[in-house]
């Protein structure tokens, strides 16, 4: 090899290479790249603002406490309010365990073969379907089939159904985000499967399946296509009280007060759209405390 | 037998071969990852209360035919293992053996340390709870703290995190948590590898003092490590499409002054890896 095919040396720090444009490029990068942040951050900030200048003079305990109304003035989210607590608990209750334990199987016991594989692609696919046709299947389902009928529990259940794929799939990225070396010890010592995952590797997941639990259950909590067509009632009167109870959410109601003629209606749906987002980030904080909570039991 | 064991062990002990109790036998062992040949026919003898060293070149299967020993390869699913590793007269590479059972006996130290994210107690006393221990837990943790060389260091703070020690504490901290369950022996991958050499020296004394009462086998890159500590070495080489094999084993004195294959030569004179 001859030295001719070396780029020269200058001797001093003259640019080379087009310096000047690479330079230049990387600039227009980092703004495009800060633009499209803006644009998102913006957009959201628009929205907020929007909502809450037309909703915040409807907020009031009322609105909290009172049933629904002809009247915007009397109309209240007391109903569906607890209709959401109700669903999202239930659907909690059932995927939270479910989901956990499914990503739990297929990342530490499930042998990695074809069979397994197709599973995992499905359960990715499933993640991704419209969540009008998890409606369609609860309603056929749970509904019809097995005859619950348009309760709290069908509409959990599809809820729940709606909820799985995003759980397991964050849930087994958080399993195998934990390091081999910990597996690796703690089998070491003569630990079975089990000691092993359920002292070692799924405390140090916990953290990460809270953040794809946040997910899926912002995501529910917000859902309205699957609970209209598995039969969430448009108008009621008394709280559910069980399972077999009929049932309504905020969106389903901020939905039908959407649909109303008055104006009215359309400023307390946005006051209805504050209070879900409060709701939502209730949530999410219970889910960040669970998070420290264990970040500080395991002492990295 | 008994009372030459229990003399403290010196290199001139184990240059006499015949006085060596085999306690962990290696026969025709083969370890294969998907398709590739990785190890290829390994036989030799892990002698009882002695330290065995394996060295060798990089990808040569030394740390494979190690954590066969405690069927660590059980966790990777391509690995198949074949032959037979014999311990207390029984293949412990069977199937029919539970991996469990086997790692009981034969504890293990990594080569970059891994205490568990947990207090330093903790990281001594589970494998002692796992394998159903409940009584004298306090006793049992001063004792492997005390053997690894610890104690005096941690005895104040056994509630810190064991991540929170220095990297030398660390890798005795888990040869501590090794002992907890009175293993026959201690397999130690590269030890060494990831500390200082102060605290490199003060595992290998460690390692000089445990070998009183335990049988340990140790995996380095570092010749000069098994030529201080080791009372026998095997040396390891790579064969056709990079398949490692064993070259020799001989009390390491030999080994070292007078090898007795022309690679081992190559090797430990730097004309080779």
């Amino acid at each position: 090899m001859s030295s001719q095919a070396l780029p020269p040396r200058s001797g001093s720090l003259a640019e080379t290479g087009n310096l000047r444009r690479r330079q230049r490029a990387s600039q227009i990068g980092r703004f495009a790249l800060m633009a499209a942040t803006l644009f998102a951050v913006v957009a959201l900030g628009i929205l907020l603002w929007y909502i809450v200048q037309r909703g915040w003079g409807w907020l009031s305990w009322g609105l909290l406490m009172n049933p629904p109304s002809r009247k915007p003035e009397r109309a209240g989210l007391s109903i569906a309010i607890s209709g959401t607590l109700w669903i999202i608990s239930l659907t909690l209750l059932v995927a939270f365990p479910m989901g956990v334990a499914s990503a739990i199987y297929l990342e530490e016991y499930a042998p990695k073969n074809r069979w397994t594989r197709m599973l995992q692609i499905n359960i990715s696919n499933l993640a991704g379907v419209p969540s009008v046709v998890y409606g369609l299947l609860g309603l056929g389902i749970f509904v019809q089939w097995m005859g619950l009928g348009r309760v709290v529990l069908s509409g959990a259940l599809t809820m729940a159904l709606l909820s799985l794929p995003v759980i397991i799939i964050s849930s087994q990225e958080a399993l195998r985000a934990v390091p081999p070396s910990l597996r690796e010890a703690a089998y070491g010592v003569g630990a079975t499967r089990w000691q092993v995952t359920a002292s070692h590797v799924l405390p140090a997941a916990i953290p990460g399946i809270m953040t794809g639990v946040i997910l899926a259950v912002s995501r529910a909590i917000g859902e309205t296509a699957p609970l209209l067509v598995v039969g969430a009632a448009g108008f009621l009167t008394s709280k559910p009280s069980g399972f077999t109870d009929s049932y309504t959410t905020i969106p389903i109601q901020l939905y039908n007060w959407m649909s109303r003629p008055q104006a009215g209606f359309r400023d307390l749906a946005a006051a209805g759209i504050i209070v879900l987002l409060a709701l939502l980030i209730s949530m999410n904080l219970i889910a960040i405390v669970v998070r420290q909570h264990y970040s500080s039991k395991t002492r990295w | 037998m008994m009372q030459q064991l229990e003399r403290p062990i010196s290199v001139e002990d184990a240059a006499d071969p015949t006085s060596e109790e085999p306690l962990i036998q290696l026969r025709n062992l083969n370890v294969y990852y998907g398709s590739f040949h990785a190890v290829g026919d390994v036989n030799f003898d892990i002698a009882k209360n002695r330290i065995t060293a394996m060295i060798g070149p990089s990808g040569c299967g030394k740390s494979t035919v190690l954590r066969c020993i405690n069927r660590m390869n059980d966790l990777i699913p391509s690995a198949r293992v074949e032959g037979e590793i014999l311990f207390h007269d029984q293949n412990i590479i069977s199937p029919s053996v539970d991996p469990v059972m086997v790692r009981r006996r034969i504890g293990m130290v990594f080569q970059k340390p891994n205490p568990f994210p947990k207090s330093i107690y903790d990281n001594v006393a589970w494998g002692a709870k796992v394998n159903g221990i409940r009584k004298g837990m306090d006793e049992l943790v001063e004792w492997c703290l005390q053997s690894a060389a610890l104690w005096d260091e941690v005895k104040d703070k056994l509630d810190q995190s064991g991540l929170a020690l220095s990297g030398g504490q660390q890798q005795r901290l888990c040869i501590a948590r090794a002992l907890a369950n009175n293993p026959d022996v201690i397999l130690m991958d590269e030890p060494c590898s990831a500390l200082d050499p102060i605290a490199t020296l003060r595992i290998e004394d460690l390692m000089r003092e445990l070998a009183r009462n335990y049988t340990i086998a140790i995996v380095t890159h570092n010749m000069q490590q098994a030529a201080r500590v080791s009372d026998q070495t095997a040396f390891f080489s790579l064969g056709e499409n990079r398949m490692g094999m064993l070259v020799e084993t001989s009390p390491t004195r030999e080994l070292f002054t007078n090898p007795r294959d022309s690679r081992t030569e190559d090797y430990i004179t730097g004309r080779f890896g």
